[in-house]
């Protein structure tokens, strides 16, 4: 199951490389394997530190804030009502959705207590470097957790992952469309629920 | 049987050639999504009168018991997979399913236990779906099924010939065949059990349930065939208002 899993991924990839194959990024896969080695590293202090939920949601925005490029996160989920946007609501709409998707995957990884991730490879992708990892877990049959990497902001940063091949920009870029037509359109209504959650 | 098979192919083809077309791996092509709503609420109705309630039960228990269920109704399920390896020409596939089936149901007393994971024979888990889609049969619509859930007319074929193409009904004493549908179902549940807070947040905390199962859906199933999803890695720094996924 896992080699074949791989070996599809694999295929997947190169064929996103041919049809985008302007990708030149500097940034070499070992420079992006090392970060995602260290975040992973801190992931796993994390599940195996027996701390409460409220705490281990707050280690995760911290981890999440210095491994991720939130605002660019944030930015590619509001998609094209980013625009629209004024410079208050851009900043506190950054804010919010960074707590929102830390206390949402942090309590996804939470889950992950008693297993560990473990980095497997990493491939050039069009929009960076994409390092995949693989979640053990206990009573579980693995699954793959791959982190997308680029030095779009100067930075070695992640801009996105995927759980299983469950992109996490599109689910949310899904999930805020959604929050937002409840608001008709609304940004700041969007922001208020956003930080309610 | 084979006449069953026959009739189930022929009418499957038939049904595929209706198929609505749309390129392949191209995000969302939902064009029954009215009526997809409708199933969807149903399916959340019967998850919370239903499903969810029971898996909590079997959640609350302990491993000795719900992992022998889920071990039997795994290995069941094997000889449908072992079909689909030759259908699809994987013969790595169906060799690694076939291994499975036998160290199991001899060393594993019927299936219950699961030696093959310690010695790494891993499942080479597959489906009528995917072998439609190895033969090069397009995704087609993405539809919800009542009380199957999200899947696309490819797959939906494909569970329906999947219900009539595994060997082990032939094979099995007339005593054992009702323990395999029940098997299937209590797998089900304890599979639910086993994610619950993961589909919890999905179906009774998204803003949009059906447009979050739906998109969840077609990501990992899209990752499972290894179907390329175009625009799944776009350079956010180039254009980041670009929206990929945007209704077709």
């Amino acid at each position: 199951m896992a080699t074949l899993v791989t070996r599809r991924s694999l295929f997947a990839v190169a064929a996103a490389a041919a049809v985008f194959p302007h990708a030149a990024f500097a940034l070499s896969t070992a420079q992006a394997t090392t970060l995602v080695d260290a975040l992973v590293g801190d992931i796993n202090k994390v599940i195996g530190s027996g701390k409460s939920e409220a705490a281990m949601i707050s280690d995760f925005e911290t981890i999440f804030d210095t491994y991720a490029d939130v605002p660019i996160i944030a930015r590619t989920a509001l998609g094209a009502d980013w625009r629209r946007a004024t410079d208050s609501q851009r900043t506190r709409f950054v804010t919010a959705f960074r707590s929102y998707v830390a206390s949402k995957y942090g309590r996804r990884f939470r889950e992950f207590i008693g297993g560990r991730i473990e980095v497997r490879e990493a491939a050039t992708v069009p929009n960076g470097v994409e390092v995949r990892a693989m979640a053990i877990l206990q009573g579980q049959s693995p699954f793959e957790v791959s982190f997308v990497i680029s030095d779009g902001s100067g930075r070695p940063k992640f801009i996105n992952l995927f759980i299983e091949g469950i992109n996490m920009i599109t689910s949310e870029r899904t999930e805020i469309g959604s929050m937002l037509d409840r608001r008709r359109g609304d940004i700041d209504g969007l922001i208020s629920d956003l930080e309610a959650l | 049987m084979t006449k069953l098979l026959t009739i189930t192919a022929v009418s499957a083809s038939l049904f595929l050639v209706a198929c609505s077309q749309a390129p392949e791996g191209v995000a969302i092509h939902d064009p029954y999504e009215a009526t997809n709503r409708k199933v969807h609420e149903f399916n959340v109705g019967l998850d919370r009168a239903i499903l969810r309630p029971a898996s909590r039960v079997t959640a609350a228990m302990p491993m000795e018991i719900t992992g022998p269920v889920t071990n039997f109704a795994e290995n069941v399920a094997l000889p449908g997979m072992m079909v689909n390896g030759v259908l699809q020409g994987d013969i790595k596939g169906f060799g690694t399913n076939s291994m499975r089936f036998v160290v199991n149901t001899i060393f594993g007393i019927g299936g219950l236990f699961d030696p093959a994971d310690a010695i790494g024979l891993y499942e080479e888990k597959t489906d009528f779906g995917e072998t439609l889609s190895v033969w090069g049969v397009p995704e087609g619509a993405y539809v919800e099924l009542p009380a199957l859930g999200p899947s696309t007319e490819r797959d939906a074929v494909g569970e329906l010939v999947d219900f009539f193409i595994n060997p082990l009904g032939n094979w099995v004493h007339d005593d054992v065949k009702p323990y395999l549908p029940a098997a299937r179902a209590a797998d089900v549940v304890i599979a639910r059990g086993q994610l619950g807070s993961t589909i919890d947040s999905v179906l009774y905390e998204s803003a949009d349930s059906y447009a979050q199962t739906r998109i969840i859906y077609l990501d990992n199933r899209r990752y499972e065939l290894g179907t390329v999803v175009q625009d799944a890695y776009i350079d956010p720094y180039a254009d980041p208002y670009f929206d990929p996924y945007e209704d077709q």
